[in-house]
């Protein structure tokens, strides 16, 4: 079996499953956040629940439009509050104790290897980097889930990404992923697990990991996931309040589709709009101005990214005709990188450091493009009309490349400056 | 009984940016979300459209975020069914949830042409397209995804088991 039937049998109370078979998994975190919570309780409440299945396995997630953005959205956000206070729910953050959800589940110790778990939120698929089954649901989907604990699968064909070789300067996991959604599109994986193994992935780091994981959604996936190793290991141990398990695929596990690529030869890449399977090699990419360059996000929020960031804009400073804004990803990252000088430096250069928030990703406020503007983004999607105006315009990157061209005022790396 | 309409035809990776775009997000009022239908990639969608009409898309349908204010917007502008050549997963759960019809079929989506007026029948698993004549056939759904459409929905199932507790 791959990991990923592993984990759904698991959970399910069976000794196997193969892909295809229709799974009743218990969960060990249910998400669900400002936007999709909001229905989620309306459709709880409509079930005639009254409790929710387990009060430290629910986690309410303020922030997508925090700090709050408007009265449409305190009251959105009220709502959730109100309802976790009802509720008892222990894990609700918001502003000030939290940060963007991806990024604080695994950080808080939220999700560990060997759980099984559903978000409303398309990038929940960010926990297969600990070696966790986890993806994206709507809010009914949630709100069942708050009341029964329990969620519904087929169990999903899993594809095989073998990555080997040591990467070349600047490019990072983020690279990794816009490639492989290039090569297979954003239907390229659509229902199905992605697995991702090899050298170059066992060197990664983290935060790295879970960028990766991130972005399976991108090519339709149903989940991401990474074995988990030492690696996995020395972050989780730090983090975990109870025990958890680590599985890996068997030697003779079958996969729907393999692919195998050498590393070693990809360059930086950069997803041009409006589809992120629109990657090109940073040396393809040409003269192309932009307006904003954001490094931030559930991709590319963590403490590392910033710090890859700060790397290249130390004494350099922003182009005149691009606003630059750093978003880190939590409270708790954006306090280690006021402590590491982060923060001063990117001031310096000419950045701007929002508190943590989803923001101009989603295209929520704290950076929202004008007609026709153009954004280089550490985000993870470049849809028409993603962070603004339908006419405006989002390119994928890395946050070396991402910071490199808010100096260049065009999108370029690190080496040209 | 079929449900008939006339066709609003679609491309492929119809993401739920644009089905209902982020700055709506601040209401989850279906008929305030059905207002802002589409608008991203045909403005005049929710003028033209009529209740009981069907939406015809290509790949990857509903791809991207996973709010079910795509769905939801959908519906509540009257579309009484989606087909498409596939659906990204999200969405297709979502519409089942909350008993929006969808079906996949290539075919259709390939040979249905904007403006036809169509009849499907989800039970005989036939979609007719009385402007040209043409049948399709569509496998009918398994496992959970058909006890939601006999349920009616995710809401009403979980009724039901949460009573049956
Ligand atoms: S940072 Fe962007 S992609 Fe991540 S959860 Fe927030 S809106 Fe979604």
């Amino acid at each position: 079996m791959t990991i990923t039937e592993k984990l759904l049998a698991r959970a399910a109370d069976l000794d196997a499953c193969r892909p295809g078979d229709f799974v009743t998994c218990k969960l060990d975190m249910v998400l669900a956040n400002d936007i999709t919570a909001p229905i989620a309780i309306d459709q709880f409440r409509e079930m005639g629940a009254t409790a929710v299945f387990d009060r430290a396995k629910v986690a309410l997630v303020a922030d997508h439009s925090t700090p709050t953005k408007d009265i449409k959205a305190a009251q959105l956000v009220k709502k959730m509050r109100d309802f976790a206070r009802e509720m008892g729910i222990v894990n609700f953050y918001e502003g000030c104790h939290g940060g963007i959800e991806h990024i604080i589940l695994p950080d808080f110790g939220l999700v560990l290897p060997g759980d099984v778990v559903i978000g409303a939120d398309s990038h929940t698929c960010t926990y297969g980097a600990l070696g966790a089954f986890a993806t994206g649901v709507g809010s009914t989907d949630a709100a069942a889930a708050m009341a029964t604990g329990e969620c519904w699968f087929r169990v999903p064909e899993s594809m095989r990404f073998r990555f080997s070789g040591t990467l070349r300067p600047w490019v990072t996991g983020k690279d990794l992923i816009l490639y492989t959604i290039g090569q297979i599109g954003v239907d390229g994986a659509r229902y199905r697990a992605m697995e991702f193994v090899g050298e170059t992935i066992e060197n990664l780091p983290m935060h790295e990991r879970f960028t990766i994981c991130n972005m399976a959604i991108e090519a339709g996936g149903k989940s991401g996931i990474i074995a988990p190793d030492d690696t996995t290991k020395a972050y989780v141990d730090q983090r975990a309040k109870r025990d958890y398990v680590m599985l890996q695929s068997d030697a003779d596990a079958d996969y729907a589709e393999c692919y195998d690529w050498d590393a070693s030869v990809l360059e930086p890449q950069v997803s041009f709009p409006h589809l992120p399977e629109n990657a090109r090699p940073l040396s393809a990419v040409g003269e192309v101005p932009i307006d904003q360059a954001v490094v931030g996000a559930c991709t590319n929020g963590r403490l590392e990214d910033l710090r890859l960031a700060a790397e290249v804009l130390k004494g350099r400073t922003v182009d005149p005709n691009v606003r630059c804004i750093i978003i880190p990803g939590s409270q708790e990252i954006h306090l280690q990188a006021t402590r590491e000088g982060l923060v001063e430096l990117f001031l310096e250069a000419g950045c701007v450091v929002s508190p943590p928030t989803c923001g101009p990703c989603l295209g929520g406020h704290m950076g929202i493009l004008a007609e026709g503007e153009r954004a280089i983004a550490t985000t993870n999607r470049n849809f028409v009309g993603r962070m603004g105006h339908v006419t405006s315009e989002v390119y994928l990157a890395n946050p070396a490349v991402t910071a490199a061209s808010a100096v260049l005022g065009r999108i370029g790396g690190p080496d040209e400056l | 009984m079929p449900i008939q309409g006339t066709v609003h035809k679609f491309g492929d990776h119809v993401d739920t940016d644009v089905i209902i775009p982020a700055r709506y997000l601040g209401t989850t009022d279906p008929g305030e979300l059905a207002s802002h239908c589409m608008e991203d990639i045909d403005a005049d969608f929710v003028k033209r459209v009529r209740p009981g009409d069907i939406i015809v898309a290509g790949r990857n349908f509903g791809c991207g975020s996973s709010r079910e204010h795509a769905p939801i917007a959908i519906k509540a502008a009257g579309i009484s069914v989606v087909i498409a050549a596939t659906f990204a997963r999200i969405f297709y759960r979502n519409a089942l949830n909350i008993a929006l019809p969808i079906v996949e079929c290539s075919e259709a989506a390939e040979s249905i042409n904007a403006g036809d007026t169509v009849e499907v029948d989800l039970k005989g698993g036939v979609i007719r397209d009385l402007t040209t004549g043409q049948d399709f056939a569509f496998a009918p759904l398994v496992g959970a995804a058909q006890d939601l459409i006999q349920a009616g929905g995710l809401v009403e199932l979980t009724r039901q088991r949460l009573a049956a507790r």
